[in-house]
């Protein structure tokens, strides 16, 4: 999935924001570190050198410095007032972010798992809730408010050209919100090491106009239809019977577990194993046969089927849109 | 001898130190690859003995099991790793922590199927009459076999460097680390 991941291209007034203060802070010490890189030359330059006749004698002792408490006082001053600008304007970034509306928020709770994202949303109907993973579809222009919830270890949501960083624990619940102003497909990354797969934890954030993305909503909400044709029903069969079930659900069908990500939609998404594989037919039978050999240390156990029974399953998996 | 004293104890006191950092390597020892693949080796089969099984039920016969848990009883990884299995697959919706609710204790030296790794393997891979599921074809191999190792770490079978000694939930009993050994009795009461 093509996807932006930079932090220095905000798409949202909280990234915006951010970036701001980013770049205040930059050129601050930018300025800092110029002058005391100066300093320090003009008293290499200044200090006092031995000529071709005196002896070497370096000690200042019996020649103080002229002007030392003028420039200490200069220095602390100005140290001083540059760090209280600073943290007066991450005062005033963060009042700014706060002020941000959150009327008509779009409500989300991710949970993260070692290593994918799980995503629930939250609608003021319960029977309009549904659940998805690693890909987050918000409609643009309108705030997002995400609670954060982890289910084993720290983990950091982050994508970084919409929002700041803000770490998901286990046991307590965080919040942030974004806004995304334009549409188009943001990378999210987990920015807190959380185990052995934690490079391979991405997310997608798909920003969508309103309509489109009451579409997407809509076909979400539907349970699995009924797969139509042989192949995709011994499919069926076979993911009831095997180890799929033990922790993977599909809305509508007996498979209710919630260990892995939910499989209600599979086929709609980008990517499998959290951006680790592009969503293809090979790849989901690569992954399925031998999850180790792509994320070492996942919690998926490797399925070894004959071929024409995990060619049956991948055709079902594939109805699953 | 025209090694000193301070010199030797300082030798003894590094090979000792060394000795002790060694001695954890094993115990921790994960693996990342694929559990091996037995599935081509031809293995006795033995009917299910319970109908009862996740989503959907297979008829299918059950393999008896290769070894008898070498490879999981001892290696700590393995053993964390059931824990978290035991928790995933709902064992406690019967089990409780292992004192027991719906299904037998799991903690007291009373074994009704034997306490032998391969017998509790079979016992989760056939299922036992009047409520134990039964799990053959829904989980992989190597997950039962470490379920097997938490299940005997519970009753303190286990070493005590490799029985989990914290929990990733709330657990009210005391660590696995941590509780005698109950010695195995046949049946139960």
């Amino acid at each position: 999935m093509d996807a932006l991941h930079d932090v220095l291209a905000p798409f949202g007034p909280q990234a915006g924001h951010v970036r701001e203060l980013w770049l205040l802070t930059l050129a601050v010490c930018t300025v800092v570190f110029a002058a005391v890189l100066a300093a320090l030359l003009i008293a290499l330059l200044r200090a006092p050198r031995a000529g071709s006749v005196s002896p070497p004698d370096l000690s200042a002792l019996g020649r103080p410095e002229p002007g030392k408490r003028r420039s200490v006082i200069a220095a602390v001053a100005a140290s001083t007032l540059l760090l209280l600008a600073l943290i007066a304007a991450s005062i005033f970034t963060d009042r700014a972010l706060a002020r941000l509306s959150t009327e008509g928020a779009l409500r989300l709770e991710v949970t993260a798992h070692q290593w994918w994202w799980e995503v629930r949303y939250v609608e003021p109907q319960v029977a309009d809730s549904f659940v998805t993973a690693n890909e987050i579809h918000v409609p643009t222009g309108r705030p997002v408010i995400v609670t954060l919830k982890a289910d084993d270890v720290i983990h950091s949501f982050w994508v970084p050209s919409l929002a700041g960083k803000k770490d998901l624990l286990p046991g307590r619940t965080t919040t942030m919100n974004f806004r995304a102003d334009r549409d188009g497909v943001y990378r999210g990354q987990c920015a807190e090491f959380c185990g052995s797969q934690h490079a391979l934890m991405a997310f997608f954030v798909v920003a969508d106009p309103p309509e489109r993305y009451a579409a997407w909503a809509a076909a979400q909400r539907r349970t699995a239809a009924e797969p139509a044709g042989d192949q995709p029903l011994r499919g069926r069969e076979i993911f009831m019977r095997s180890s799929c079930a033990m922790c993977h659900a599909i809305d509508g069908t007996t498979a209710q577990a919630m260990r892995g990500p939910n499989l209600t939609h599979v086929a709609s998404r980008g990517t499998l194993a959290a951006g680790a594989l592009a969503n293809t037919p090979e790849e989901l039978k690569r992954w399925i046969a031998d999850p180790q050999q792509i994320k070492p240390g996942t919690y998926m156990p490797a399925t070894q089927l004959p071929p024409e029974e995990m060619d049956a399953l991948v055709g079902y998996l594939q109805t699953l849109r | 001898m025209t090694a000193s004293a301070p010199r030797l104890a300082g030798t003894a006191l590094l090979a000792l130190a060394a000795a002790l950092a060694l001695c954890a390597c094993e115990r921790e020892m994960r693996r990342f690859e694929s559990p091996p693949d037995n599935r081509s080796s031809a293995r006795p089969e033995t009917p299910r003995t319970s109908t009862l099984q996740p989503a959907e039920a297979r008829s299918d016969p059950v393999r008896l099991p290769a070894g008898n848990g070498e490879g999981y009883e001892g290696n700590a990884y393995n053993v964390a790793q059931g824990k978290r299995l035991y928790r995933w697959y709902n064992c406690g919706g019967c089990h409780a922590q292992g004192g027991g609710g719906m299904g037998p204790a799991l903690i007291d030296d009373q074994w009704r199927y034997g306490s032998e790794p391969a017998q509790i393997f079979n016992t989760i891979m056939q299922g036992r009459p009047n409520g134990m599921p039964s799990f053959g074809g829904h989980l992989s191999e190597d997950q039962v076999w470490q379920i097997t190792a938490y299940v005997r770490s519970m009753s303190g079978q286990l070493r005590k460097d490799v029985a989990p000694g914290r929990a990733d939930s709330l657990q009210a009993s005391e660590p696995e680390a941590a509780r005698d050994r109950e010695p195995p009795k046949p049946g139960a009461k």
